[in-house]
């Protein structure tokens, strides 16, 4: 199954301010009673975007100005708590390509990498070097450049990390595992035959 | 070279190094349950693919079950979907499931230890980040999503980079009323809720020498609310005895050459750590959360941190937006903090000590008028064992309502939840905003004793106080 390589995403950006914003955030749990992912965008930071009424809040992915937005930015430790996929299906399927952040929690950034979301670390000063630029002019083209870990936007470049392995598998379009784990039955079965809980 | 456990089960598991540098890792016991795997399921149809080795896979159901209904349908008709579809998904691919019927379903990280699937030295993953509990046993335990789940079901492996490995030493004794909850409580709010990052944690010292399976398992189990993808201990006696004789343990000949095995699979001496970090369980007090992370936390007789006195503007930040939040008031003590719920159960705090110990205490006492009480066993098989000793009888009589084993309140995904902004005293583990159900609900984390003592009280209280507690 070739996969698209995936060395840059290019479009809008939309900041969502704040640290430690885990995924019962993301998608909160009543939303996951589904036995497929189809439709999980439209709950996507749910309680943090309505009333219980279901009427908006103010929040950015509100706003009608940064509508179309493919790129999130955010704060510290983003996405930390469960380890449910609902996350970053759901942040795919509300139109999201990238996220950018100060820093991810593991399971969350694991499973945007298996579903081909690049996660990329920037430092909170350019963070909010890139969000000021969007708030002036949120038809602000942003580059993230994956391959030369940059994001480039307005006339700035800025530095942007995408972990080792993480960027080899996206840029090689090597980024959902499958293909290359189905490779080698003959090697599992040789380790399982070495391990004695296996083996009987 | 002397090497640590997680070294020692990494290696041997380790199939190959895949082109990106990861490594290919091989999964002996894998997990599952209805929330997180039909999607994987449904991806392995489209790809004509079979489950690997159907017998190492079990499966159990626990987050969308009624605690207060057994019998199908369920008034939910999205639960009864989901119940269904892990129903088929096991018939389908010939894998285990530990449904209601069987008398043994339960939290799917209280069902493998209980039937003694859980074990040293092994490698096991879940679609669920508390999968790290089972590093109670010394198995390196990993939380997965759903498409690595497929991975897992269709080549019993997965893709994976190597860990650093903390070593957390809690030494001395800890005071009388502080339990294990309180040592995973204390650790994230001296580690931070991300301090884990790119870690496992061997938590060991003489606490964890001394601690049961049960409550290494409450510690393990909220590694990842400090960020640690995995938290293990190393299997000693206490951990071989847990496991003799349960459904899944080695058997006859086979008992010896297991734990012979075991025993081998513990950190050396003399081992290297990334990092070490030593704790004195003296300073370890009955901890309670106030804000919106599990790092978020003070001792019970210390006051509501205050804004204006945080050090970074970061700091400041997140104790406004969490105050905010739990509608509490800076500087004020957290005791006596009026609650309305009072949830007892969940995989961190759901196994039959925790109801033991509670039990022992609410004998002859009554819940507080206005407040919401309820106890829910973590499995089935605790259920069982607690209708045994007669406990639920004591908690019924005391005001809890006794309910049917699940997830229950610790998340939203079944009947049991907050309604509108009312406060919880819980024994889960997050108190993310909200994480039991009301999207304005508030959770304060604590140990069962001292939800019993808020439960008794109707406001956040000193258990020690209430109980008189001193072992
Ligand atoms: S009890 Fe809570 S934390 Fe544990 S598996 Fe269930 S929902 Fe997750």
């Amino acid at each position: 199954m070739p996969l698209e390589k995936i060395t840059q995403i290019a479009g809008r950006g939309v900041y969502l301010p704040g640290n430690d914003i885990d995924t019962d955030r993301i998608i909160p749990a009543r939303f996951m009673k589904c036995v497929t992912f189809d439709g999980l965008g439209e709950f996507l930071f749910y309680d943090m975007r309505k009333n219980a009424d279901g009427t908006d809040k103010p929040h950015p992915l509100n706003a009608a100005r940064f509508k179309g937005a493919t790129i999130l930015l955010s704060g510290a430790n983003f996405g930390c708590g469960s380890s449910r996929e609902h996350a970053p299906q759901a942040i795919q399927k509300y139109g999201f390509k990238a996220v950018v952040a100060e820093n991810f929690a593991e399971i969350f950034f694991g499973n945007c990498i298996t579903l081909g979301i690049p996660c990329a670390t920037a430092s909170r000063a350019d963070i909010a070097r890139i969000a000021a630029a969007v708030e002036a002019n949120p038809q602000t083209e942003i580059v993230l450049d994956v391959f030369r870990q940059e994001i480039r936007f307005g006339g700035q470049t800025v530095k942007a990390l995408v972990r080792d392995a993480a960027r080899d598998a996206l840029v090689n379009g090597r980024w959902d595992a499958i293909g290359e784990l189905l490779e080698d039955a003959a090697a599992v079965r040789a380790t399982a035959a070495r391990l004695p809980y296996l083996a009987a | 070279m002397p090497k640590s456990l997680f070294e020692k089960v990494w290696d041997a598991h380790a199939v190959r190094t895949l082109t990106d540098g990861q490594t290919q890792l091989l999964v002996g016991t894998h997990l599952i349950h209805e929330v997180t795997s039909p999607q994987a399921f449904g991806m392995l149809r489209d790809l004509g693919l079979k489950v690997a080795m159907a017998h190492r896979t079990f499966a159990t159901v626990d987050h969308i079950v009624p605690t207060d209904q057994f019998a199908e349908p369920y008034r939910d008709p999205l639960a009864q979907a989901m119940m269904d579809e892990l129903r088929r998904n096991c018939a389908e691919f010939g894998i285990t499931f530990f449904d209601r019927a069987s008398g043994r379903q339960g939290i799917v990280h209280i069902v493998g230890p209980e039937q003694g699937i859980t074990q040293p030295g092994t490698t096991i993953a879940c679609g669920d980040s508390h999968t790290s509990t089972h590093g109670a046993f010394g198995a390196i335990a990993f939380g997965i999503g759903t498409t690595q789940i497929r991975d897992v079901l269709a080549t019993q492996t997965m893709a994976l980079g190597k860990l650093k490995v903390r070593r957390i030493n809690v030494n001395g004794r800890l005071r009388p009323g502080v339990y294990a909850k309180d040592v995973i409580l204390h650790i994230i709010r001296t580690l931070g809720v991300n301090g884990g990052t790119g870690f496992a944690y061997e938590y060991g010292g003489e606490v964890f020498d001394r601690f049961t399976m049960e409550e290494r398992m409450t510690v393990c189990n909220m590694s990842i609310e400090g960020g640690a993808r995995a938290g293990y201990v190393n299997p000693d006696a206490t951990t071989f005895a847990y496991l003799k004789g349960r459904p899944y343990a080695p058997k006859a000949a086979g008992w010896d050459a297991a734990v012979a095995r075991w025993q081998s699979v513990a950190s050396d001496p003399g081992c290297r750590y990334d990092d070490v970090v030593a704790i004195d369980a003296a300073d370890i007090a009955p901890t309670v959360t106030w804000g919106i992370n599990p790092g978020q936390g003070i001792a019970i007789d210390e006051t509501i941190p205050d804004p204006a006195k945080a050090t970074a503007a970061d700091e400041k930040a997140s104790i406004e937006e969490a105050l905010a939040y739990m509608k509490l008031k800076p500087g004020a003590p957290i005791k006596g903090t009026k609650i309305d719920v009072a949830f007892l159960g969940s995989c961190t705090n759901g196994r039959l000590s925790d109801f033991q110990e509670v039990a022992k205490f609410i004998k002859g006492r009554r819940v507080a008028p206005g407040v919401k009480a309820i106890a829910v066993p973590g499995s089935q098989g605790v259920g069982v064992l607690c209708v045994e000793l007669g406990l639920d009888k004591i908690f019924r009589e005391s005001g809890f309502e006794w309910r049917e084993a699940g997830c229950s309140m610790c998340l939203a995904m079944n009947p049991d939840k907050l309604v509108g902004d009312q406060l919880c005293a819980s024994s889960s583990n997050r108190n993310f905003k909200g994480r039991q159900g009301s999207p304005t609900g508030r959770t304060l984390l604590m140990s069962p004793l001292m939800v019993a003592a808020a439960a008794v009280t109707g406001a956040v209280a000193d258990a020690r106080e209430v109980f008189g507690v001193n072992h």
